[in-house]
């Protein structure tokens, strides 16, 4: 059955997606699935400890083990042994300081698995023990060990405060006021397929295959931290078996660029088990947020006070650009006239905080958004009503002083969700709890500002060839992680040039074939890309009617018009195919290549530059409304999400179906947030290392999910798109929170996630009388 | 130890270590890459397959237990030509897809589920799935890919 060939890829329709057929099929070769006739397996040797000074690594026994080819130290990098996306502060393998368990010391280079982790274990490494950091405040103590002693900022990575209309002082003008503090987990991604690719070194060259966000960074990170030249590097990123930002920036590629380079002319492959991708993988940032909100009597927000701390582990990875978007969307989508929002972000010992889906935003979400509903209670309004109420229109500020100036439709969403089934009957719903159950419901929101900001340039450049068979062949450079960015390009190429997918071919990234598109992040892969795909397609149409017309001697290029396969001559009624017409043309002509840079915001919302640096502010942003049922068992404190309802603005959909996809992974993996994933760890060390106890959503805790998009003109975007793939997640545990006050009566936690044990402590805390201020069960 | 088995309809002798995992022999020893290793110790189930017509994990299984077992693999669901079985057609049409690193094992959960319960019930789809994890959808595309793909095989009986 030909499911998708004869198709004609249409903008706004839910098609079916061309990378799925191989995929369900077992046949797509995924950066874990490449293996040569022959080849070498590598592996790092992890320190598990902390903190400490390395002093010497003992190889010799490990060197005997029979199959083992090379093992490598510090001392054997060329390059600058250090990665990072901002700051390189992170050893590829540690040459002076370990500084969490996950960092490597040692690289051994095997024929056989069996070898390479046989070898591991018999590596042993002398030390100097410093003391460990595991929290904030022990960080950022007086006299506190320094993790990166010539870090100017000491143990504070980065610091910020943003301030508008009269700060705190406009406190003193609420009539009311409401307190909320929360601390957050580390979220660990969990992505199916772990860390892994395969390298091979011949002839001066090195290519590595890898499963990646980033392979343009990658190739230049990794080309200096391992001394090799750019221009020499290749970085190949097939279909990603999931990212969700854990895979935006190194993992696995300047290890096996230095196995590769050891060993050459035979590819060499590293795998993470789970356990050291739990160990080594950067988490969404634990954090510590404490609100203030405060209200006039009509329920008009006025002022807002926000102090958050990011524990960002040993190594920047991105945690000083997390907290600048936690900062920029900490007082959510509204309007807040005064407010003071600061943060930090904080070295410690801890597992490497880093990028995760929603990049900081799901954090300060979770306490803005029980903050509102306490303010709501206090106030005697509806949820809902209060959001309205407060509700930023285009052209109005939110409380971090970014204006508002592109599409803006949370109004939209909250009216939508008012009208929803599952809002009004929600009374109802839950004067119908049976037995020893409690049902509540709750609602949260979010914004979501899209890309890198005023500092990063966010540029892609798309590539688009006439193949010599009349076929259209696009090449991209920002990785499908599972997202579907791939098929959008082939439904905006195709709608433009009116071709089927038969016609169309995707070359996927690779730093050889590709062009830099920048990251797949960001809630920007689709927009970004997209909008250079469509002037190289559009440029690509006019070159090829023109030549159509030139070789006919007519008039002009519009008199003809693409349809599959051929190019027909309106007056004539006469078709050219399309391979007719490539047989014309040079090879240079046959390709159209466009470059593209977003939108940058040109607004000082904040004279420190470091902030500005870290992305501050954002121009485009998505909105969201979400609502949840949920029901507790006395009893065991298990609760249940029985339904979850969302109504989106991003624009206007490409393909709805991979906006529901988006939709509803991000939801789940904000329900797993909220309710099941407790990456625990002690001094550092893991203590969830599995999947067995680190718990994941399975398909029995999803509820069903009502989902839908107002649809609203995005005037800066393809076809009128915003991002969504971040968007999804930032709201949904502050409406599982909000749902649970709702059903207890007032009860809240702190610490999160809501395991069942922590909500049978709520249960049995007595609860204060309505309006009483601060988190009345705080735990 | 020499090896014998039925590996997607084709018999099989092969030469390989009794504690060779499955999984290893399947991915690296007979490139048949669909059968996806996430964490390999059977929580995930990204590496299922089934052995005498039951649903197992190949990361859990070594060489010697599948001696004159017959072996069926995500590569062998598809009919000659390579045409899809329903299932898989199911999870193409129902969205089921993202980055597709579950897509094999959970393909061949659902497809032993509806060999023994044609018509199941959303709790019964739930409970069948609910030993492969899935990081990307929510399972809900998953949830309608098999009620799809049950409702195609139904057609198709007599």
């Amino acid at each position: 059955m030909n499911l998708i060939s004869k198709t004609s890829p249409s903008v706004g329709a839910s098609q079916a997606r061309p990378d799925a057929l191989n995929k369900v099929m077992g046949h797509e070769k995924f950066a874990a699935d490449y293996y040569g006739p022959r080849h070498l397996w590598a592996g790092a040797k992890r320190a598990g400890i902390p903190h400490g000074r390395l002093i010497s690594v003992s190889t010799e026994a490990a060197a005997q083990v029979p199959g083992v080819k090379k093992i490598l130290t510090y001392t054997d990098v060329k390059g600058s042994n250090r990665q990072g996306v901002i700051q390189k502060d992170q050893p590829v393998l540690v040459d002076d300081r370990i500084r969490h368990c996950g960092d490597a010391l040692a690289l051994v280079i095997a024929e056989t698995s069996q070898a390479l982790e046989a070898a591991l274990a018999l590596i042993s490494f002398e030390y100097e023990a410093l003391p460990g950091i595991f929290t904030v405040a022990e960080a950022l103590k007086d006299g506190a060990p320094l993790i990166h002693p010539a870090h100017p900022g000491g143990n504070c990575l980065l610091s910020g405060q943003l301030v508008s209309g009269k700060g705190l002082e406009a406190f003193e003008e609420c009539d009311a006021v409401v307190e909320y503090a929360v601390d957050l987990p580390r979220q660990e991604h969990a992505y199916l397929e772990t860390e892994c690719g395969e390298a091979v070194y011949e002839k001066g060259e090195l290519s590595i295959v890898v499963s990646t966000q980033t392979p343009f960074r990658d190739r230049a990170e990794t080309a200096q931290a391992i001394g090799i030249s750019p221009e020499k590097l290749r970085i190949i990123a097939p279909y990603c078996g999931g990212g969700f930002g854990g895979k935006d920036g190194i993992t696995v590629q300047s290890l096996l660029g230095l196995a590769a380079m050891a060993c050459p002319d035979i590819p060499v492959k590293m795998m993470w088990s789970r356990e050291e991708s739990f160990l080594s993988s950067p988490k969404r940032h634990a954090a510590s947020i404490h609100y203030r909100l405060g209200a006039k009597q009509n329920g008009v927000f006025h002022a807002l006070e926000v102090r958050a701390d990011f524990d960002t582990g040993p190594y920047d990875h991105l945690g000083g650009a997390v907290l600048g978007l936690a900062l920029e969307h900490a007082g959510g989508p509204y309007r807040i006239p005064h407010a003071a929002i600061q943060g930090r972000a904080v070295y410690t010992n801890n597992t490497i905080g880093g990028a995760f889906r929603g990049f900081g935003v799901p954090q300060v979400a979770a306490a803005m958004e029980q903050a509102v509903d306490l303010m709501a209670e206090k106030l005697s309004l509806a949820p809902l009503d209060i959001r309205m109420k407060n509700a930023v229109q285009k052209g109005d500020k939110i409380p971090s002083g970014t204006t508002l100036k592109t599409s803006t439709g949370i109004r939209e969403c909250l009216a939508r969700l008012k009208a929803h089934p599952l809002y009004q009957e929600a009374d109802a719903w839950k004067k119908k709890a049976p037995a020893h159950m409690l049902r509540g419901t709750g609602m949260a929101c979010a914004l979501h500002g899209m890309g890198y900001g005023p500092f990063v340039p966010d540029t892609a450049i798309a590539k688009l060839e006439l193949t010599k068979q009349g076929r259209f062949r696009i090449y991209f450079g920002v990785v499908d992680m599972g997202q579907g960015n791939g098929v959008t390009f082939l439904q905006m190429a195709g709608d433009l040039l009116n071709q089927n997918y038969e016609n169309l071919e995707l070359v996927l990234p690779d730093t050889g074939l590709t062009l830099p598109c920048g990251s797949a992040s960001a809630s920007r892969s689709t927009y970004t890309f997209g909008n250079a795909l469509i002037q190289a397609v559009e440029t690509m149409k006019i070159r090829l009617t023109q030549k159509a017309a030139d070789s006919l001697m007519v008039g002009d290029g519009d008199e003809f018009c693409f349809i599959p396969g051929h190019l027909r001559h309106l007056p004539t009624g006469r078709e050219f195919p399309l391979a007719q017409l490539a047989a014309l043309l040079s090879q240079e002509e046959r390709i159209t290549i466009s470059r593209y840079r977003a939108p940058a915001s040109k607004e000082t919302v904040t004279k420190d530059t470091a902030l500005q640096m870290h992305g501050i502010p954002h121009t485009v942003f998505s909105y969201t409304a979400h609502l949840a049922h949920v029901e507790i068992d006395t009893l065991t404190g298990g609760i249940t999400v029985c339904n979850y309802a969302a109504v989106t603005d991003c624009g206007r959909l490409i393909n709805p179906d991979l906006y529901r996809q988006q939709m509803q992974g991000g939801i789940a993996q904000g329900l797993g947030y909220a309710l099941y994933e407790d990456f625990i760890t002690d001094k550092g060390r893991l203590l969830t290392a599995n999947l067995s106890t680190y718990i994941i959503p399975g398909a029995l805790d999803i509820p069903p999910m009502a989902l839908s998009s107002v649809d609203l003109q995005e005037n800066t975007g393809p076809f009128g798109m915003k991002g969504v793939g971040e968007i999804c997640i930032d709201p949904v545990l502050p409406a599982v929170a909000n749902a649970v006050a709702d059903a207890c009566g007032g009860g809240r936690c702190r610490q999160w996630p809501l395991t069942c044990e922590r909500m049978l402590e709520i249960l049995t805390i007595p609860v204060c009388p309505p309006g009483a201020d601060m988190n009345r069960s705080l735990i | 130890m020499k090896l014998s088995f039925t590996l997607n309809h084709k018999a099989l002798t092969l030469e390989t270590d009794p504690d060779r995992r499955v999984i290893d022999l399947l991915r690296e020893d007979l490139c048949l890459t669909g059968t996806k290793e996430a964490c390999g110790e059977g929580e995930c189930g990204a590496c299922t397959i089934r052995v005498n017509k039951e649903l197992r994990l190949a990361c859990l299984m070594i060489a010697a237990q599948i001696e004159g077992c017959f072996i069926e693999t995500i590569e062998g669901l598809a009919g000659p030509d390579q045409a899809l079985h329903p299932v898989q057609e199911a999870f193409v049409q129902a969205g089921a897809v993202q980055c597709g690193f579950c897509t094999p094992g959970m393909v061949m959960a659902v497809t032993d589920l509806l060999e023994t319960i044609p018509n199941p019930d959303d709790t019964r789809i739930r409970k069948a799935l609910s030993g492969n994890l899935c990081r990307c959808t929510g399972y809900q595309k998953i949830m309608d890919a098999a009620r799809l793909a049950a409702k195609k095989e139904n057609k198709c009986l007599p």
